[in-house]
């Protein structure tokens, strides 16, 4: 005889993957590693805006950078090598986002001591990575003006967790009409509490802020991990 | 595109909680999926038809309870509901605003059949 059983379960639909993430946490937390996840559309300027903080941060803290791209193409991974950082590229195979298990790879290949910073390039996409924690202690959207002032309006989800928002190519103003009020008005109304940097990668300008901002939590990070 | 990550992890909830309850078969999946989350119901049936097969969550029904986006203005306190996307208040014009439901992304539960003696 068959009998049915409702059976009650309430969890996160990717419960499996916040437990990997959590352990990723876990593991940045016991090395004093701060660790952030840069997201963004295709051509914002993810890299570009790695190698300037790169090059602000080297050579008094131990940098890492772990590369998500969906196919096997190493144009972002040579370019941050050629500055003598430890760099680690993962394939996701047409997946359209990093996810906590592809990141477990992407630690378990890097030597951790001596590491202040990992900086984690996500997958080009607004959509996808918001859905996948990673275990990052900071979350950051990298928008740039050209992708126009409404990216907070049609696609809410991506700016809701982040820790930062970084408005980059901000030297190609004059030649656009972005309205930066009502893109802070619809990122504010998603993340009344995310910190605002802009910059342009091209000419440096505002890249000292940002960079003093991120040195002050990797050292807050530090100091966590000290007193535990 | 995610979709096919989703409903992996659908189907390895739904196995895990079947097994345990000594199940032969899953019939139906209860999920509450909020509005602001970017996922295709049809694209994760789609996956799900696929990935199920030869499991003894084959055929089982993935029920959709979609969650509306509804949103507080924390200027005039008007609730409204918001569709696909993020709109400033129907009544005042404010951004000020509170996200009160459409973020759920939950397996809520599900139902299976067990042969007894």
């Amino acid at each position: 005889m068959k009998i049915s059983k409702h059976v009650k379960i309430v969890e996160n639909i990717l419960s499996a993957n916040d437990q990997i993430a959590q352990d990723n946490a876990t593991q940045f937390r016991q090395y004093g590693i701060t660790a952030i996840n840069i997201m963004a559309s295709p051509g914002a300027g993810k890299t570009s805006l790695i190698l300037q903080t790169i090059n602000k941060l080297t050579p008094d803290l131990g940098i890492a950078v772990i590369e998500g791209d969906t196919a096997p193409v190493t144009i972002d991974a040579n370019l941050i090598a050629t500055h003598g950082i430890p760099v680690v590229q993962i394939n996701t195979g047409g997946d359209c986002h990093l996810d906590a298990t592809m990141l477990r790879r992407g630690i378990n290949q890097l030597s951790l001591d001596g590491i202040d910073l990992i900086i984690v390039e996500n997958v080009g996409n607004l959509v996808c990575p918001a859905a996948f924690k990673l275990g990052t202690q900071l979350n950051i959207v990298v928008a740039s003006m050209p992708e126009g002032d409404d990216k907070p309006y049609k696609y809410p989800a991506i700016y809701r967790g982040i820790d930062a928002l970084i408005l980059n190519k901000v030297d190609l103003k004059p030649h656009l009409a972005f309205d930066t009020d009502y893109f802070l008005r619809g990122l504010r109304a998603l993340n009344p509490k995310v910190e605002y940097f802009e910059v342009s990668c091209k000419t440096g300008e505002g890249i000292d802020i940002w960079v003093n901002w991120l040195r002050e939590q990797i050292t807050s990070t530090k100091n966590k991990s000290k007193a535990t | 595109m995610h979709e096919l990550a989703v409903a992996e992890s659908i189907l390895k909830t739904a196995i895990q909680y079947a097994e345990k309850e000594n199940a032969s078969k899953v019939s139906d999946i209860y999920l509450q999926i909020g509005n602001l989350s970017s996922v295709v119901d049809d694209c994760i049936q789609f996956y799900w038809d696929i990935l199920s097969k030869g499991t003894i969550c084959e055929q089982a029904i993935l029920h959709f309870e979609r969650i509306p986006t509804r949103i507080l203005c924390e200027d005039c306190g008007q609730e409204f509901i918001l569709e696909n996307e993020l709109i400033p208040c129907p009544s005042c014009s404010g951004l000020n605003l509170k996200i009160l439901s459409g973020e759920e992304f939950r397996m809520e539960s599900i139902e299976i059949q067990r042969e007894v003696e």
